[in-house]
């Protein structure tokens, strides 16, 4: 009625013969699966390790070497390049160190910038994420498609396009002239002004994407709870949808603030060499300046800064945010 | 939030809860910040003078001037080979690394492998481009290997590796599990499985990845300028020289070019992407 | 007897996870199918049936154990070097192949001439009644038709055993109750051995042969639908399969032939002993409600009257304040025998209930 009994001395021996056989097919499967997976991502792990990661270690090391007479480096440890950031030397008295600002300066000015961007970014972007959010669904694939594409077009050709508006000879200072409601044209090129406008420009569709997956997930039914509970609409708001969609609003910032801070085509085109922020200080090390280490020190210094941004981001998704990417 | 919502109220109008004041206005003033300025540029590639502020004819005589360019040529001539090349590796390698990464139990090195590949993502463009210029630089002071237009290929294919693993994954991650061991139930070895069921079934990812990594290649310019030398320039390269030189119509024209090659490609990636879904 | 079984497994084991967090699924579970049977597994989620399907089909190596099929043990080869086919509870199509070229595959897959191929398919869409949607995307069929083309794939192969996880259960009623049928007449048609995975008691009481009821990685009880339903071997497999009302009750003589139980309602039933119960010995019965007789007048009380159609259902208040249920068959004329407030008394008749061993 229950089971089949079957003769114990031979289901012993079978069994263990089993054993052996089941172990050697699970070691051979488990060997495979390893040596696949190996074998599958070295080509692209070798890859980014020897000329992507390496170059990096390359740059660590420059930071602390002397700089070469016509640009590249002398093989003489120093922490010279740091000090260079901070201090000047005196003309008359090498070992006498004056402190200089002008770097911190342009440190300054880059994370002043890319927070301001990143403000605006978020003041903008935010009802823009909302009227995406809640459309009809067939529809959203497409405004998700409208607002990405400008990412993917050329970051030189966009800012180029926006350099052209700004310009004492551009559209916007002649429409204002001609409209007669300014004199002469406004000085908005080659200022911190344009250069916001700029990287407001670029990097817009990083906090729109975020916020949008955030508000897309966005369970409606605390909104009628608010309603029902006499809210009015901008409490609503206030209240309930945007603490409820904070996470959206951490990767958004840290998605702009990041390459914001280490822009180089907006300051340049748009900043005109008067305005510097950290992205040409470090390539004018390269060009003119020829002072390697020291470009190679200002990149660390950024690379630092935007790993904390990381790790904040990092630490907010983790914690059953926006899935990114 | 799915459709909209609409509740009477004591007045008996319908109301749309979902709706908050000015926001649909400022998401169309977004959009058309984002547009307006490539409109613009795009409308005066047209315009019948040299100037790129004052609208006074319509013509495409600055088109012309751009196809007869020769340095322009070549520049589109080293913009697609880098492009080509960095492409078709990037995308092979990422393939593989998405075959081994995705749809597996967590494994060792799992976190290690993430931030390797998307690496050249979270580091600064111009950060990767004085390194990636100081190593050749080495490279060739120390070992006298140079690879000529090879290492923007290089560089490129760096940074591209990232952007066409990104979709392969999402297509892979999407894809039923189920059907693999279906193939196997019938007889199908490993590899026949890959063939037959897997690959066909990822394509689409590995199409759209590709396109983007080419898109992405050819549009980059902080790293190519830093890193090319003579006879190495691309398109954006040239742009930004002409640039130097002073601004011209012929640039707006070159321009729209370039931008009309990226949206279309872009378009082509989103719309395979979203097939067989 | 180990050559004429189809499948045999010996003390399988799967173990999932290691250490304190190690889920046993299947524990130590030996079991012979034989040739051209209707095979059913039935259990609750996670008794092990699943897991058990997954090991005869090769897609899990058994932490302890041994799979014989037809005498030769399989246990270490991966699934595409097993005789064996499966039917997938998701159906498994490949989306970007058609009706036809899904069929064909697993010929395709072991080099079958074109034109054996060719014949085959047009004979499997015969056989489950798809001629003519050959050229079909599975995304272009309905759920019931992209069964019959699971179907048609395992079955070109004409496999040893069919495997059946769970195939009717995102069908709708009607189409299921159809498909039992047609899976039961196919089975018998090709001769194949079916296993079939369900957790629903009807489905395995209509279609099977022999049943093995799971639960937590344990056969409960094997043996045919009657053997099942009529003689359950303990309480899990008397709840699990239709309904059951469980009595405790005190042994009141004990011998040979049967003996009588007293429950504390008052009741006195006749049961064949299991085991060798002494007198004053409390044990649970096993009584199914349409096994009890009810008469006007007595000592119980009609507490609930649930009208089914052709029977109705009965809740039954004794004098100790339990409760029974009670199923009886409606009159010719389609009325209740009894109206909630009848008094009433019970009647079981000998052999009727059933001693359970837990």
């Amino acid at each position: 009625m229950t089971v089949a009994a079957a003769d114990p001395a031979t289901t012993d021996q079978d069994l263990k013969a089993a054993e052996i056989r089941v172990a050697a097919a699970n070691r051979a499967v488990q060997a495979r699966e390893k040596r696949g997976r190996w074998g599958l991502v070295s080509p692209a792990m070798i890859i980014i390790a020897l000329f992507g990661i390496g170059p990096l270690l390359i740059v660590l090391v420059y930071s602390f070497l002397e700089a070469g007479t016509y640009g590249g480096v002398k093989w003489n440890f120093t922490p010279d390049a740091y000090v260079q950031f901070l201090f000047e030397k005196d003309l008359f008295d090498d070992t006498h160190l004056i402190f200089t600002y002008s770097y911190l300066q342009i440190f300054g000015r880059s994370i002043m910038l890319a927070g301001i961007t990143t403000v605006i970014c978020l003041f903008l972007g935010y009802p823009c994420a909302y009227f995406m959010a809640t459309r009809p669904p067939q529809q959203r694939a497409f405004w998700v498609f409208v607002i990405t594409l400008p990412f993917w077009t050329n970051l030189l050709i966009r800012t180029y396009a926006m350099f052209v508006i700004l310009r004492d000879d551009g559209i916007i200072n002649n429409a204002l002239m001609n409209a007669g409601l300014i004199a002469s044209p406004l000085q908005i090129m080659f200022t911190d002004t344009a250069i916001a406008i700029g990287l407001l420009y670029a990097f817009l569709p990083f906090m729109v994407l975020p916020l949008y997956a955030s508000l897309e997930k966005l369970d409606f039914r605390y909104v009628e709870a608010g309603y029902d509970l006499y809210a009015t609409r901008g409490r609503v708001l206030r209240r309930i949808i945007i603490p409820l969609t904070k996470p959206g609003i951490v990767a958004g910032s840290i998605l702009v603030f990041i390459p914001a801070i280490g822009a180089y085509v907006t300051p340049t085109l748009l900043g005109g060499g008067k305005q510097l922020m950290i992205g040409n200080l470090i390539a004018l090390q390269f060009g003119s300046s020829r002072d390697w280490p020291f470009g190679c020190a200002a990149a660390l210094i950024l690379m630092v800064m935007v790993m904390i941004a990381l790790m904040i981001y990092v630490r907010n998704t983790s914690r059953g945010g926006v899935v990114h990417g | 939030m799915a459709d909209a919502a609409l509740t009477a109220t004591p007045r008996g109008r319908k109301v749309n809860l979902r709706r908050q004041p000015g926001f649909a206005t400022l998401a169309f003033f977004c959009i058309a910040f984002l547009y307006a300025p490539i409109f613009i540029l795009i409308a005066y590639s047209f315009n019948d003078s040299r100037s790129v502020s004052q609208w006074t004819g319509f013509t495409t005589d600055w088109y012309a001037k751009v196809f007869e360019n020769n340095e322009i040529k070549a520049a589109a001539w080293n913009s697609i080979q880098i492009a080509g090349v960095a492409t078709i590796v990037a995308t092979i390698v990422a393939t593989m690394a998405a075959l081994a990464t995705t749809r597996t139990r967590p494994w060792r090195g799992q976190t290690a492998t993430y931030m390797t590949i998307n690496l050249p993502l979270m580091v600064p463009e111009i950060v990767t481009a004085i390194a990636t210029l100081i190593f050749f630089a080495l490279l060739f002071n120390g070992l006298g290997v140079n690879f000529g237009i090879g290492n923007l290929m290089i560089a490129h294919t760096v940074f591209c590796i990232p952007f066409a693993y990104m979709p392969i994954r999402a297509r892979l991650e999407d894809m039923d599990k189920t059907l693999e061991q279906a193939a196997a139930d019938l007889y199908a070895t490993p590899w026949q499985t890959f063939r037959r069921v897997t690959l066909p079934l990822m394509m689409p990812g590995v199409t759209a990845g590709a396109t983007l990594a080419f898109v992405v290649s050819f549009d980059d310019f902080t790293i190519t300028v830093l890193l090319a030398g003579p006879g190495q320039s691309t398109l954006p390269i040239y742009i930004w020289t002409s640039l130097r030189r002073g601004i011209s119509p012929e640039i707006n024209a070159m321009s729209s070019l370039l931008l009309l090659v990226s949206i279309l490609l872009v378009t082509l990636s989103f719309i395979i992407g979203r097939r067989r879904k | 007897m180990a050559d004429s079984d189809a499948i045999e497994v010996r003390g399988l084991t799967k173990q999932f996870g290691n250490g304190a967090d190690s889920v046993t699924a299947l524990d130590n579970v030996s079991l012979s199918i034989r040739q051209n049977e209707f095979f059913t597994l039935l259990g609750p989620s996670g008794c092990g049936k699943t897991t058990l399907l997954r090991l005869i089909a090769g897609f899990e190596l058994p932490t302890r154990g041994n799979v014989l099929l037809e005498g030769q043990s399989v246990v270490h080869l991966p699934p595409n070097e097993r005789p064996v086919n499966t039917v997938f509870q998701s159906y498994a199509l490949f989306p970007h192949m058609t009706v036809a070229q899904n069929i064909a595959f697993g010929l395709e897959m072991r080099g079958r001439p074109r034109k054996e191929i060719d014949g085959t398919v047009e004979e499997m869409l015969a056989l489950v009644q798809m001629t003519g949607l050959a050229a079909r995307k599975s995304s272009q069929l309905s759920g019931g038709q992209q069964q019959r083309v699971a179907l048609a794939r395992a079955l070109a192969n004409h496999p040893k055993v069919l495997l059946l996880d769970e195939p009717l259960s995102a069908l709708d009623l009607k189409l299921r109750q159809g498909m039992r049928a047609e899976l039961k007449a196919l089975q018998k048609r090709t001769g194949i051995t079916f296993i079939f995975v369900t957790h629903d008691q009807e489905e395995a009481l209509t279609m099977s042969d022999r049943i093995a009821v799971m639960s937590h990685g344990k056969v409960q009880q094997l043996g045919g639908p009657l053997e099942i339903y009529e003689q359950p071997v303990n309480r899990f497999v008397a709840d699990f399969i239709g309904d059951t009302n469980f009595i405790t009750a005190a042994v009141e003589t004990s011998g040979d032939g049967m003996v009588a139980c007293r429950a504390a309602s008052g009741l006195s039933m006749l049961v064949a002993p299991v085991g060798e119960p002494a007198t004053g010995d409390s044990v649970t019965l096993a009584l199914r409600p349409e096994k009890i007789q009810l008469k006007p007048g007595g000592t119980a009380q009609v507490e609930l009257s649930m009208y089914v159609g052709t029977d109705t259902s009965y809740e039954i208040r004794l004098p100790d304040d339990s409760r029974m249920a009670v199923r009886l068959q409606n009159a010719l004329d389609g009325r209740p025998a009894f109206q909630v407030g009848d008094a009433v008394s019970v009647e079981v008749s000998p052999g009727a209930a059933r001693m359970l061993l837990d």
